[in-house]
């Protein structure tokens, strides 16, 4: 199975209760699945959380890990998000050593990126940047000669596309099945 | 007993209720709930932080009969071996802190083996929450990973709604073990009791019908095999769909192979039964499953202990899997026709699909694949020898026989004498036979036992158990006696831990490491006289028939010290990681299994 086949992201719509957060990861532990990044925040609704995991599932079948995951009763989604029909971003802070010599130059290929400077110190920058999580990896690639000091992410969130309610080929699995 | 009486209890649409509108405490409001969802009966031991409930349960008047048992494990336990005999729903409570971890190990066993039970603890007051108060213990948090859902009570209004909610989770969909923990200051909160109107969980839709293309895709398969087999599994006994299990097996003709867990859900003495497959099940299931072209699987799951070697497992066969649970479709063994429903209404959907097919007479004749399986099941028995000391299959055939004429609910412990107990009785009644499988917990039999009387009365409950296994319980006893539960302990006493032995002898180049107990101590008459029960002990084939007699008369806790040959092994056997077709069997037996080297 190549590499990219096995990692998935699952859009899990939960209920906005005490401990469901806990529940869903000491899920991930006892099933062995392994969560690559995991971020989660409040919804359009109150009483709704969403918590987005993006998940190496090169042991097990993604299919499992989401079966698994419905049959936690504060779970009430689950969608697997792909590139063709979901929008995927993450925020990254990136601190890297900043020479006065060396600024406008950092601060130029920032600027293709769509990052910002987010602090400037004597000897280093901080930017942060939204954008697609490999987006990010190449920025970082593109910084890492200049000497990276400290990189932090906040995990990928991921919403399905504007254009139309496509049909949900996810769902109409699980629906086969469940 | 009719398949209406095995439906689990419900919690839906209740009869309005009688302490609607009334100031009540969140202790009297947990004893009222209890009643509204139809408990009889609970287990347990009170203790500091859930003593507002034990009160309640003293003030309140309760129909409910508490049975207050030695240690909490055990009363995890009769909750199992109440709801298993019974179909209803276990309830069990504990304190806070070392009650309620006392309670794990049932739970955990609860949940391998989907057993509906509502676990109710006592948790220390709100405000002592993560201080590491007296007895406090994360008990929601060490539960998490073997219950099917959890509630931690933080405010009192809550109570009526968690505990329908709770009884409700538990016994439909694949049931399972759901954990009530109530704090103490909750518990003694006055509120005004209203009982919810309806249930709200958008997140738990457990699925009712099969779908229908693949019902039919599955009589299809079925109608072009040649060599079918259902396997069957334990979900059958909790979907209450022995009848409708029976009703496919007899109009398909399809041999039919009863894992640990489903013994008794299709008769083993029926003609078409191959009783239990896997590591120490009959060579006929065994052969049946490996040379088979299609399993049809109705509630399991494709347990390691039943599968041996995974990729070895019925190599040249097409998986139809039906259960309720879509997580167990395709998790070990890929399926080619997955059904996800109710087993009471996909079987007959299933029965019905394949007598359309038969109308136009496109079903295949599996004549000769039901003759070779015959050959395999009249060759190839299940044996052993009489010669030398008292073997432990001779004890439980005459179990077997001299309780033949009655009505008999069996328990075990986990071990040696559960697999031949397996192999041996013959059980033809579902929730007759009461066992550990997923867990395989040591200790389990007996006071699974005392639930399983206190459940069925008028039922003869006989508990077949190890010598290592009973000394992890046997102070219930003390439970026994108190509460006049008459069942009788059949103590297998080799004076070993048994299976571990075995595999110590096989695979371990016979180095007993802590494996020996000594069969003189305890011993078991005197420590039976001590609790007040009744003691015997059979040294001799001779005397065995003796002391069963005698432990059925004296209608009396009874407890039989059988004292069995310690070299006896259970066979045939699959070691571990081999392929279930390739099994091991004693010295003595020489059977011709060539022919399972030659392939598919």
């Amino acid at each position: 199975m190549a590499r990219e086949h096995s990692h998935h992201t699952l859009s899990v719509l939960v209920e906005n209760q005490p401990g469901v957060l806990t529940r869903v990861a000491s899920l991930f532990a006892r099933r062995s699945f392994n969560i690559e990044s995991l971020a989660v925040g409040p919804t359009e609704r109150s009483d709704r959380s969403c918590i987005t995991i993006r998940v190496d599932a090169s042991e097990v079948s993604i299919d499992q890990v989401m079966k698994q995951l419905y049959k936690l009763v504060n779970v009430l989604k689950v969608n697997q998000m792909t590139t063709e029909d979901s929008i995927e971003r993450e925020l990254l802070l990136v601190k890297v050593t900043a020479n006065p010599d060396k600024r406008g130059e950092l601060i130029h290929l920032a600027e293709v990126f769509g990052a910002r400077v987010s602090d400037v110190g004597a000897q280093a920058l901080v930017f942060e940047i939204v954008e697609h999580p490999d987006k990010l990896e190449s920025f970082e690639e593109l910084l890492r000669p200049y000497g990276i000091k400290e990189t932090i992410r906040t995990g990928r969130i991921a919403m399905r596309r504007a254009h139309g309610e496509r049909r949900d080929r996810d769902a109409g699995r699980m629906r086969v099945l469940a | 007993m009719s398949t209406a009486e095995k439906r689990p209890a419900s919690a839906e649409a209740p009869p309005p209720n009688p302490y609607e509108g009334q100031r009540l405490t969140g202790a009297e409001a947990v004893i009222r709930s209890l009643e509204t969802c139809g408990v009889e009966i609970c287990f347990g031991i009170p203790g500091g932080a859930i003593l507002p409930i034990y009160d309640a349960l003293a003030s309140t008047g309760t129909s409910i009969k508490h049975v207050l048992v030695r240690h909490e494990q055990g009363a995890g336990h009769m909750a199992q071996g109440y709801a298993r005999a019974t179909g209803k729903v276990g309830v069990a409570m504990a304190t806070s802190g070392p009650g309620a971890t006392n309670l794990v190990t049932p739970v955990a066993d609860a949940f391998l083996d989907s057993t509906p039970l509502v676990i109710v603890t006592g948790q220390v007051p709100s405000h002592l929450i993560g201080t590491d108060a007296f007895q406090e213990a994360d008990t929601t948090g060490i539960f998490l990973p073997i219950v099917k859902h959890s509630y931690l009570v933080t405010k009192v209004d809550d109570i009526p709604r968690v505990f329908m909610e709770a009884f409700h989770l538990a016994s439909t969909g694949r049931p399972g073990p759901v954990l009530i923990d109530i704090p103490k200051d909750i518990a003694n909160t006055e509120f005004t009791f209203r009982w919810p109107k309806r249930l709200d969980l958008p997140g738990y839709r457990p699925t009712g019908k099969g779908h229908p293309l693949q019902i039919q895709e599955a009589a299809l398969a079925i109608a072009r095999s040649k060599k079918p087999v259902l396997y069957v599994g334990g979900g059958v006994i909790n979907a209450g769909a022995e009848a409708e299990l029976k009703e496919l097996a007899e109009a398909t003709r399809i041999p039919v192979v009863t894992t640990l867990m489903a013994k008794g859900a299709f008769p083993d003495s029926h003609a078409l039964s191959l009783q239990m497959p896997g590591m120490h099940g009959s060579k006929y299931a065994n052969w049946a499953l490996h040379r088979s072209d299609l399993l049809i699987t109705v509630g399991a799951r494709f347990d390691d202990r039943v599968t041996g070697k995974l990729d070895a497992f019925a190599p040249g066969a097409k998986v139809i899997h039906m259960d309720i649970d879509p997580a167990e479709i395709s998790k070990n063994r890929t399926a080619d026709v997955p059904i996800v429903g109710e087993l009471r209404e996909v079987l007959p959907q299933l029965t019905k699909a394949i007598a359309k097919l038969r109308e136009s007479d496109s079903i295949v004749n599996h004549r000769e694949w039901l003759e070779q399986v015959e050959e395999w099941r009249f060759k190839y028995p299940y044996r052993y020898r009489r010669a030398g000391a008292l073997k432990p299959e001779y004890v439980i055939e005459r179990l077997r026989d001299l309780c033949a004429d009655r009505d008999t609910i069996w328990t075990t412990g986990v071990g040696q004498h559960q697999m031949w107990a397996a192999q041996w009785l013959r059980i033809d009644d579902s929730r007759r036979w009461i066992t550990s499988g997923g867990l395989g917990t040591m200790g389990f039999g007996f006071p699974a036992a005392l639930g399983a009387k206190l459940g069925c009365p008028d039922a003869t409950v006989v508990c077949i158990d190890g010598d290592g296994c009973f000394q992890m319980t046997l102070q219930e006893l003390a439970t026994a006696v108190v509460y006049d539960i008459p069942i009788i302990v059949a103590v297998m006493n080799n004076g070993w831990l048994g299976m571990v032995r075995q595999w110590q002898e096989l695979f371990h180049d016979e180095r007993f490491s802590q494996t020996h107990l000594n069969a003189e101590i305890p011993d078991y008459v005197k420590l039976a006289e001590a609790f007040g029960a009744v003691g015997f002990r059979a040294d001799t084939e001779a005397e065995v028939d003796v002391a069963i007699k005698a432990a059925l008369a004296s209608g009396r806790p009874a407890v039989i010290d059988f004292r069995v040959d310690h070299e006896e092994k259970v066979y045939p056997m699959v070691p571990a990681g081999a392929a279930s077709a390739d099994m091991i069997d004693a010295g003595w037996i020489e059977d011709d299994n060539s022919w399972v080297e030659e392939g598919v």
